[in-house]
């Protein structure tokens, strides 16, 4: 067997028996049932409350609010506040308000209610709403008018290309959320990713098994049976993750209506999942060659966090990149290689990209991800076996040139 | 001698890390099938010796074959090395840990675990196959660590302090098992800065100190090089004065007779035979390697 293989082999195995990497693996779909949980349990909680018809009494100094009394709440008109304020205390009524003399000019209601709110809840404003512009205007126009009056928009949005031909696909949840969600994933696989290969490296830096190791195989064998097999499991807890997020979203497909109509063209999927895996390689190998130059897990930890710093910087400037897709800072974050793919996480599912902008971002991470692969190999090999002291830069530039 | 017989040639090789020189014009060959003992003090420059063997340093100058050509990605499965700086993954257990190291040598299958069933046998290890080296004592991962270095039945052993921190019956252990994969035609190279402890192993020996070879050679010639002219007796009963003998030491349970370098030990021992003085013990003296290397020293720094 090729001795890369066995190397990959050997990591994924290993990693997959951890009890920690189990644990992580379970522990994020089991924190979002939870969440699914609270969230159903407040939404069960919230609801049967609202929809009990309240009961809301009035004084009505303006005169004419009398018709219309039963639009999702029963109003009942009192003659003056006194008795409003009885049947309050007595519960009766929920709240009461009053109309004052001058309503129409002003606009001015005072609402009175014995419950502690942050605001009125929108239900109540909403039959509230009903029941002021409904007496206003009821006798003057016909039902239709009346019910436009109460709702005057219900908005669909279109946006047109240059030839003004309709653009497709136009989903809030698609631009806002599946940019999130991919960007985040992808963070999410490098930092887990990184853990893995930090903590495997350092291992074997502290155990002093990499002399055995590289009497066996070449550095760069280790180095890429390395990336690829902590690569390879934590590729798994992330589709282990997708696959679980999606059943939960089946299941609360119709519980959260945005969720339902979430779909990307194939060629996107295709495209996304090569910057994914192209991105996640390129950090994979760079996490590598820091775990091998610092001399303990933790010096390598703050220095991996560094890098890390670098693929969330894009997240930073979200809302340019999302609302603004050919401003100068989302075509050179789409550019470099550290970015990239992070960036095109956000920009593919969203506006998409002009053709030279990602044949020149793919090309420059292939690049960036061979460079790193050739120069990561000689800098791993020098400095596996240095033991408590950690190279300068210029050595490492020495590394480079010399091995 | 036969090119084909040296399992590996070194020509002139130096290595110095900043102002330190670990090596310097280091040349020395292992024929097939002998031991040769890399000796010397600590931070002599063996271990850097042998990690530019391995290529695990390369050196600054100078020339390594090993069975007949430069390290190559495919020799480092005829070789079985164990590191002066050594370990093994803790969490794993004794078995795995043997396959993998083994399937990175290139050899897998029922062959080598019962390859591996045979070593562990022998070195009384089979009972703990299953246990995770973090279980085992630090004498037993060594020999783990030993058996993993043989399990791949390699053409050149190199063993750096394979003997260090090991106790008297698993130090006898290892020399045995040592002895056997010379008899099986191996090649060994066996570092250590125990000189004492590797005489009765190595045919021929590299005596190196501060990065430079001090001495070179077949052992026994070495050693005979480095007689003293005298020898050991204990007899009963008062030697007196015997021909040729220019002072007598007194060591307690023996006496050291230094003779005057034209009369033969043997002429000595007939003399006392013939004197009717029972001898328990006679013995041409020649000085333990550390006092070779402590001669050798002395004149290299004068």
């Amino acid at each position: 067997m090729n001795k890369t293989l066995v190397i990959f082999r050997h990591e994924l195995l290993v990693t997959l028996k951890r009890t920690s990497f189990i644990l992580v693996t379970l522990a994020a779909p089991l924190l979002m049932l939870v969440g699914y949980g609270i969230y159903q349990g407040v939404q069960n909680w919230y609801h049967p409350s609202e929809a009990e018809t309240k009961t809301i009494g009035y004084v009505d100094q303006a005169g004419g609010f009398d018709q219309y009394t039963d639009l999702g709440a029963t109003f009942v008109r009192y003659p003056d506040e006194e008795g409003a304020r009885q049947s309050l205390l007595s519960g009766e009524i929920s709240e009461y308000f009053v109309i004052p003399s001058d309503y129409v000019r002003t606009g001015l209601i005072v609402r009175y209610t014995m419950k502690r709110e942050l605001e009125p809840p929108s239900q109540t404003m909403v039959s509230i709403r009903g029941f002021l512009i409904s007496n206003l205007i009821g006798g003057e126009t016909s039902t239709e008018v009346l019910e436009r009056a109460k709702t005057p928009i219900i908005l669909s949005s279109i946006r047109l290309d240059e030839t003004g031909k309709e653009i497709e696909g136009q989903n809030p949840f698609m631009q806002f959320f599946m940019p999130y969600i991919f960007a985040i994933l992808l963070m999410f696989s490098i930092f887990f990713a990184s853990g893995y290969l930090l903590q495997s490296i350092s291992e074997e830096k502290e155990s002093r098994l990499m002399e055995v190791l590289l009497s066996s195989v070449s550095a760069r064998q280790l180095l890429v049976g390395k990336v690829l097999g902590l690569g390879a499991a934590g590729l798994a807890q992330i589709v282990l993750w997708v696959v679980s997020f999606w059943i939960l979203v089946d299941v609360a497909l119709a519980k959260i209506p945005a969720l339902s109509t979430a779909s990307m063209p194939p060629g996107l999927l295709v495209l996304a999942l090569v910057y994914y895996v192209l991105g996640y390689l390129l950090f994979a190998v760079i996490m590598a060659v820091l775990g091998s130059i610092g001399t303990t897990a933790r010096e390598s930890q703050s220095w991996s966090s560094i890098v890390a710093l670098s693929a969330m910087l894009p997240m930073f400037f979200l809302n340019v990149i999302i609302e603004n897709p050919n401003h100068a800072i989302s075509v050179v974050f789409t550019l470099i290689p550290t970015t990239s793919s992070v960036t095109a996480m956000m920009r593919l599912p969203t506006e998409g990209i002009p053709a030279w902008q990602l044949v020149l971002s793919l090309a420059l991470l292939i690049a960036a991800i061979f460079f790193c692969m050739w120069a990561g190999a000689k800098i791993f090999r020098a400095c596996l076996l240095m033991y408590g002291k950690r190279p300068s830069l210029s050595e490492i530039a020495r590394y480079i040139r010399e091995a | 001698m036969n090119r084909d017989s040296r399992a590996v040639e070194v020509l002139k090789v130096s290595k110095h890390f900043g102002d330190v020189e670990a090596a310097k014009d280091i040349s020395f060959e292992v024929e097939s099938g002998e031991i040769l003992g890399l000796i010397g003090p600590n931070g002599a420059g063996k271990t850097t010796v042998i990690r530019m063997l391995m290529e695990i340093i390369k050196p600054d100058s100078g020339d390594v074959r090993i069975l007949g050509e430069p390290l190559q990605e495919a020799t480092k499965n005829k070789i079985g090395y164990l590191p002066e700086e050594r370990g093994l993954y803790k969490k794993l257990t004794v078995v795995d840990t043997l396959s993998y190291l083994a399937s990175l040598k290139g050899t897998s299958g029922s062959a080598t675990r019962q390859r591996a069933t045979l070593l562990l046998e022998r070195t009384g290890m089979l009972p703990h196959q299953h246990k995770k080296i973090e279980e085992l004592s630090k004498g037993m991962s060594q020999l783990i660590q030993f058996i993993a270095t043989i399990l791949h039945d390699p053409q050149l052993v190199i063993l750096d302090e394979p003997f260090y921190g090991l106790d008297p019956v698993n130090t006898r252990l290892l020399k045995d098992m040592v002895s056997e994969l010379r008899k099986q035609g191996k090649t060994i190279i066996l570092s250590t800065h125990m000189m004492n402890e590797v005489e009765e192993l190595c045919d021929r020996i590299l005596m190196i100190n501060k990065g430079r070879s001090v001495l070179y050679g077949n052992l026994s010639e070495i050693k005979a090089r480095y007689r003293t002219n005298s020898v050991f007796i204990s007899a009963d009963g008062d030697l007196g004065q015997v021909d040729g003998v220019l002072t007598t030491k007194d060591h307690g349970t023996h006496q050291e007779l230094l003779l005057d370098g034209k009369t033969s030990p043997q002429k000595v021992l007939a003399s006392l035979v013939n004197r009717n003085v029972t001898v328990n013990r006679f013995e041409v003296a020649t000085p333990p390697l550390s006092e070779i290397f402590i001669q050798v020293a002395r004149g290299q720094s004068e």
